[in-house]
């Protein structure tokens, strides 16, 4: 079934306010002029690198070691980034390799 | 050229290489959720207003379904917020970093995606380059690249001949190499250990469908009990 183009804009502004939501929230909670308590303080200094943690976890939750092609290609192409990132350091060099890398194994081998 | 326009200039050179691998990613994924949307009824039109409204990738994907079954926009909304909630803990962490940037704080904050976040958390403006210019631009140009992703998905999608399959695995990448970038601090790799054994806990207890939230809350437990362990 398809929305009407009011239902559609409708939809639309719910799930940008439930997203907006989200973003606002802490900026609204402490706001520039407060003191923001020692508690947030130390969230923010631990948050990044914890979250940095769960979206790489993130990237490979469809990931089934039982199915298809148990995940290789994802192994293949994360160690071949993480190594180019430990040899040359640079950013783009290491996602770009890791990207080519994964293509050529999907796209080649796994199919 | 004035002062301001240098610095605006100096910024963008500073901020364009940071965001190509979200281009890459952005565009990918873009093209692919405008197809997806053009596959279901929903032309460029609409697939670029959600982007530029909602600008918040994942949830537009779930709305795709959301799009093809009865009106009920109290579940879209609850479900945005649900999906998004990671994003809490990203505006926790930019409190500092965002602060005293004036008009473009707003934008900044409507448009922090994972991506845009990874980027700002793990990435200082080099030297003479302003704070708030260098932070608009990648937002801006993160921003922008998803947009027109969904656009072109949306009307040249099915006109694509090379094989993009794979290609999304930019944003992997990125994301692995923004970790080993937090990882490089000793200070952070607890934190790094934490995130991902929390998160793959979750993953593994709640399964694939809805584990962020109860990773998110396990991060905090385990960040707040050990805070004297982790922090003068």
């Amino acid at each position: 079934m398809l929305l009407t183009n009011t239902q559609t804009l409708i939809m639309i502004l719910a799930i940008a306010a439930g997203t907006m939501i989200t973003r606002f929230t802490p900026f609204l909670l402490f706001p520039e002029k407060k003191e923001v308590p020692k508690y947030i303080v130390y969230l923010g200094k631990v948050l990044p690198p914890a979250m940095m943690g769960l979206l790489v976890v993130y990237c490979f939750k469809g990931i089934s070691i039982l199915k298809g092609s148990h995940g290789i290609p994802e192994a293949i192409a994360t160690i071949v980034t993480i190594l180019l990132h430990k040899w040359k350091s640079n950013v783009l060099v290491s996602i770009a390799g890791g990207t080519v890398c994964y293509m050529l194994l999907v796209q080649l081998i796994f199919k | 050229m004035s002062k301001r326009e240098i610095s605006i200039r100096k910024a963008f050179s500073a901020a364009f290489p940071k965001t190509i691998p979200v281009l890459t990613g952005f565009l990918a994924l873009g093209i692919a959720y405008g197809i997806l949307m053009e596959k279901n009824g929903y032309g460029a039109l609409w697939s670029t207003l959600m982007s530029a409204i909602a600008f918040c990738g994942s949830m537009q994907y779930v709305a795709i379904t959301l799009l093809t079954a009865v009106f009920n926009p109290m579940q879209a909304f609850i479900m945005s917020l649900l999906v998004n909630a990671r994003h809490l803990f990203y505006g926790l962490s930019m409190l500092p970093k965002y602060k005293g940037l004036g008009k473009i704080r707003g934008f900044l904050i409507y448009t922090l995606c994972d991506e845009t976040f990874s980027i700002e958390c793990s990435v200082e403006p080099p030297e003479g380059v302003e704070r708030k210019y260098f932070y608009f631009f990648i937002s801006l140009l993160d921003y922008l690249y998803w947009v027109l992703g969904s656009f072109l998905g949306g009307v040249v999608g099915n006109l694509i001949k090379f094989n993009t399959k794979g290609l999304d695995f930019a944003l992997t990448a990125l994301f692995v190499v923004l970790f080993l970038e937090q990882w490089k601090k000793k200070e952070n790799r607890i934190s790094c250990i934490i995130g991902v054994v929390c998160t793959t806990i979750a993953l593994l207890v709640v399964g694939a469908t809805n584990f962020v939230i109860p990773a998110m809350v396990l991060i905090l437990f385990v960040l707040t009990i050990g805070r004297k362990k982790l922090c003068c």
